[in-house]
C-alpha cells in the first residue's frame, strides 16, 4: 500500500495500491502478547497505554448504566457499543485534539474521548432535547440517527479546513449496514475527487440490526469498497486497540499530509442487541456470543499491560471505582431528568424572528394557560 | 440597462462572492460552463476554482457537504441543476439541513442558500419541469423564496445567501430570459412582504415565481371583460405573508390562486386555509386553484395543456365573480 496517490481520474492510479491487506492489521493477541508491525508503529507511552485502557472501562461501565436506565424506563431506546469499545476509544484517541468526529448513533466510546458529558447525549434517548452538546467545544457533531449521512457533513467540514489551509482532519463513523447507503459512497467520492482530509471509519461489527454481513454486500471486504473511489481501503481488527490506533493514525496523519482521505474497516462484533428494544436471540445463537466474547477488546489490553506490569489489582479497582462514579452521575443526570419548557420548541427553528412560529407558540402557550387551569380546578 | 433575470441571479452572485470570502458557489456544471442555464457564467473565472466550482454528479453530495461546510463557517450556496433532480437530495434538505439548528438546540447555524430552476413550460424531457415547493414548504426549519421578477431574482438570491437561515430558491426557468429595464445593484423589500404587482378591486390573483407573468397577462385581458384583478406576488412561500393576502382579499372579496405545482396539497391550499380562517365573512366566493392537475408533469407537446395559463386563470375568475 502507498501512501500518496495520483489526482483522482487521472488514469494513473495503481488500483493495486489502494487494495487492503489480506489480513487485516492485528497486532495485540487475546492473551496480551504484542506483535510489533514496522508498518504500523503504536508509538504510544506506558502512560497512553494504560488511560487508553481506563477509557475503556469508562465507556463499558456508562454503556451499562445507559441500558440499565432504559430498562428502568428512564430512557425510551439506547443502542449499546458494549464489545466495539476498542473501535471507538482507540481511533478517536489517534486523532488531535482539533480534529473533528462525525458519529453515528453508537458512538459513546468516542465521545467519552472527547469530553462529551454522555448525560448530554442520553438526552436524545430520553427524549428530554435532541442534543445538548457544544459540537464546538468537543470537536464532536451531533448523533446521527439516519443511516451514513453524517459522511457527507464530514466530508464537506474537511473540504472547508482544506480550502481554509487548516491541517485538521475529520473522521466519520458509521457501520457495515451504512456502507450500502448512498450517502457515503458520495461522500467517498467527493473526497476522493476533492482530497479532503476524512477518514471513513467503518465499525463492521457484524450486524445492521438482524442482518448479517453476508446479506448486506458481497464486496470481498467493506475496505475494498474505497477503491473504486480512488481511496486506500484499511482493515483492522477493530477489537484490537493498539492495530485500530495505529491504523487510524496512519490514515489520520496521511490525510493530514496532504494525501487524501481513506477508508478503514474495523472489524468488530456488536455484543448487545441493535438497541434495547431489539432481541437478538431471533437471529443469533449463544454460541455464537460465547466464542465473540473471547476476542473482548478490553480483556485484551488488559492482559497485555498486565503482563508488562503496567497494571495492578488496586490500579483495576481504582479505576472500576471512577467508572462507577461517573456512571453514577450520569444515573443522576438522567433519572427522572425533566422535560425542558414546550415554549422551546419554537425558539431554534429559525435564527431570523418569523411570525408564523410566534404566533403557533402563543396559541400553544395558551393551550398551556388553560391546561394549568384545568389542572388547578380539578385539583 | 435591461436585465435578465438569470443575469441579475448572476450578478447577485457575483457581488456576494466579491463581498464576502466565505462565500462558495457550486454544483453540477456550475464552474467551466457557467451552469446549464449560464446563471454562474464567469464566476469560476473571475473568483477562481476554489469559490465556484464543478462537483460529481450526485445531489445528495452536494447538499450534504454543503451542510459540513456551513459548519465550518463557509456561506455555500449549492445549485441543484433542475428541480427533478433535486429529489436525491431529499433526505439532506429535510432531515438535516432544515434540522440541525433545531437538533443542536440553536448551536449550530447553517447559512446555505440552494438554487432551484424549477418549473415548466420550456418544451423540457421529463423530470425538467417539476415544482416541488409545497416538499419544501412543508418542512420546517427551511425558508423558502421564488422570485418572480429579475429586481426579486437580484434581491432574493443577495437576502438569501445572506441569511443566517437555510434559504431555498426556486427560481423559474421559463423566466430566465424575462427582461427588466434596472440598475443593478438593486433593493427590494425584504422577500418575506408579498407586493400587490398590480392593484385591483374585484378578484385578487394570488400567485408567485413563473405564474406571476402568467397573472399579469391575466389582469390585462380583465380589462376586456370589464373585470378588475389584484396581483398579489407571494414572493416568499416560507414564510408566507398571511397578512398581505388576508388585506387584499378583504378588499376585493374574492380570491384564486395560482401555481403549476399540482392541485392537492399545493400552496393554494395553504393560501385558500389561511383566506377562510381569517377572512371568512369578507369572502363573497370560495377561494378557487388554477393549477396544474394532480396527474404526473406531461410530456413536452402537451404541457400546453396542462399549465394554468391565461385563460384557465379567467375561467376561474369568472366562476368567482358569479357567486
Amino acid at each position: 500500500m502507498v501512501d500518496d496517490v495520483t489526482p483522482a481520474g487521472s488514469g494513473q492510479v495503481d488500483p493495486a495500491s489502494l487494495l487492503p491487506p489480506e489480513e487485516p492489521v492485528h497486532l495485540l493477541d487475546p492473551d496480551g502478547t504484542l506483535h510489533e508491525d514496522p508498518e504500523y508503529p503504536v508509538g504510544l507511552d506506558d502512560e497512553a497505554l494504560v488511560e487508553l485502557h481506563r477509557t475503556m472501562i469508562v465507556t463499558r461501565r456508562i454503556d451499562r448504566e445507559a441500558i440499565n436506565l432504559q430498562r428502568q424506563g428512564q430512557l425510551g431506546v439506547y443502542a449499546s457499543c458494549l464489545g466495539q469499545e476498542a473501535a471507538q476509544v482507540a481511533s478517536a484517541w489517534a486523532l488531535q485534539d482539533e480534529d473533528w468526529i462525525f458519529p453515528s448513533y453508537r458512538e459513546l466510546g468516542a465521545a467519552i474521548v472527547r469530553d462529551v458529558d454522555p448525560a448530554d447525549l442520553l438526552h436524545l434517548f430520553r427524549g428530554t432535547w435532541l442534543s445538548d452538546h457544544d459540537p464546538y467545544e468537543h470537536r464532536f457533531a451531533l448523533l446521527s440517527i439516519p443511516i451514513g449521512t453524517q459522511a457527507l457533513h464530514a466530508t464537506g467540514f474537511a473540504m472547508g479546513a482544506r480550502l481554509d489551509g487548516n491541517p485538521i482532519v475529520t473522521v466519520v463513523y458509521f457501520g457495515d449496514g451504512g456502507t450500502s447507503e448512498g450517502d457515503p459512497h458520495e461522500a467517498m467520492t467527493f473526497a476522493g475527487v476533492m482530497r479532503s482530509p476524512v477518514v471513513f471509519f467503518v465499525q463492521n461489527n457484524q450486524y445492521a440490526i438482524s442482518v448479517p454481513l453476508s446479506k448486506q454486500t458481497a464486496a470481498p471486504t467493506l475496505a475494498h469498497k474505497a477503491v473504486g473511489y480512488g481511496l486506500p481501503g484499511y482493515r483492522c481488527d477493530g477489537n484490537d486497540p493498539l492495530a485500530t490506533y495505529a491504523v487510524t493514525r496512519r490514515a489520520v496523519e496521511r490525510a493530514r499530509a496532504g494525501h487524501g482521505p481513506a477508508l478503514i474497516e474495523a472489524l468488530t462484533y456488536r455484543m448487545e442487541a441493535h438497541t434495547t428494544s431489539d432481541d437478538a436471540s431471533r437471529y443469533r445463537s449463544d454460541e455464537e456470543l460465547e466464542a465473540a466474547a473471547l476476542t473482548d477488546p478490553i480483556a485484551r489490553l488488559r492482559n497485555h499491560l498486565r503482563r508488562r506490569d503496567l497494571l495492578d489489582d488496586a490500579m483495576e479497582q481504582r479505576f472500576e471505582e471512577e467508572a462507577a462514579e461517573r456512571a453514577q452521575a450520569v444515573r443522576d443526570a438522567i433519572y427522572d431528568a425533566p422535560h425542558g419548557d414546550p415554549l422551546e420548541l419554537f425558539d431554534h427553528v429559525y435564527v431570523a424572528p418569523r411570525a408564523d412560529m410566534a404566533a403557533q407558540r402563543d396559541e400553544l402557550r395558551a393551550e398551556l394557560a388553560r391546561r394549568a387551569d384545568d389542572d388547578g380546578g380539578a385539583a | 440597462m435591461t436585465v435578465t433575470l438569470a443575469q441579475a441571479i448572476n450578478r447577485a452572485l457575483a457581488d456576494a462572492m466579491a463581498e464576502d470570502d466565505r462565500v462558495l458557489v457550486f454544483g453540477e456544471d456550475v464552474g467551466r460552463l457557467g451552469g446549464v442555464f449560464r446563471v454562474t457564467d464567469g464566476l469560476q473565472s473571475r473568483f477562481g476554482e476554489q469559490r465556484c466550482f464543478d462537483t460529481p454528479l450526485a445531489e445528495s453530495g452536494i447538499i450534504g457537504t454543503a451542510i459540513g461546510l456551513a459548519m465550518y463557517g463557509y456561506r455555500p450556496v449549492a445549485e441543484m441543476q433542475f428541480d427533478g433532480f433535486s429529489y436525491p437530495a431529499f433526505e439532506q434538505l429535510v432531515s438535516h439541513l432544515a434540522k440541525l439548528r433545531n437538533r443542536s438546540r440553536g448551536t449550530l447555524t447553517l447559512p446555505v442558500t440552494v438554487r432551484i430552476p424549477y418549473g415548466g413550460g420550456i418544451g423540457a424531457v421529463e423530470h425538467h419541469s417539476e415544482s416541488p415547493e409545497s416538499y419544501w414548504v412543508h418542512t420546517a426549519g427551511l425558508t423558502v423564496v421564488s422570485p418572480g421578477t429579475p429586481e426579486d431574482g437580484y434581491a432574493m438570491v443577495r437576502e438569501a445567501i445572506a441569511s443566517d437561515d437555510p434559504v431555498i430558491v426556486m427560481e423559474p426557468k421559463r423566466r430566465y430570459w424575462m427582461k427588466a429595464d434596472v440598475e443593478l445593484p438593486v433593493t427590494a423589500p425584504p422577500s418575506s412582504e408579498a407586493l400587490v404587482r398590480r392593484e385591483g378591486t374585484d378578484v385578487t390573483i394570488v400567485c408567485y415565481g413563473p405564474m406571476v407573468r402568467t397573472a399579469l397577462d391575466a389582469a390585462e385581458a380583465a380589462e376586456d371583460e370589464g373585470w378588475s384583478l389584484e396581483v398579489l406576488d407571494l414572493r416568499s412561500l416560507s414564510p408566507m405573508d398571511t397578512e398581505a393576502i388576508v388585506a387584499s382579499v378583504q378588499r376585493t372579496g374574492r380570491a384564486v390562486v395560482v401555481h403549476e405545482a399540482g392541485r392537492s396539497l399545493g400552496l393554494g391550499a395553504e393560501v385558500a386555509a389561511r383566506v377562510q380562517e381569517a377572512a371568512f365573512y369578507h369572502l363573497e366566493a370560495p377561494v378557487l386553484r388554477a393549477t396544474g392537475f394532480d396527474t404526473p408533469y406531461p410530456p413536452a407537446k402537451l404541457e400546453q395543456y396542462w399549465l394554468p395559463d391565461v385563460d384557465r386563470i379567467l375561467d376561474l375568475v369568472e366562476r368567482s365573480l358569479a357567486y
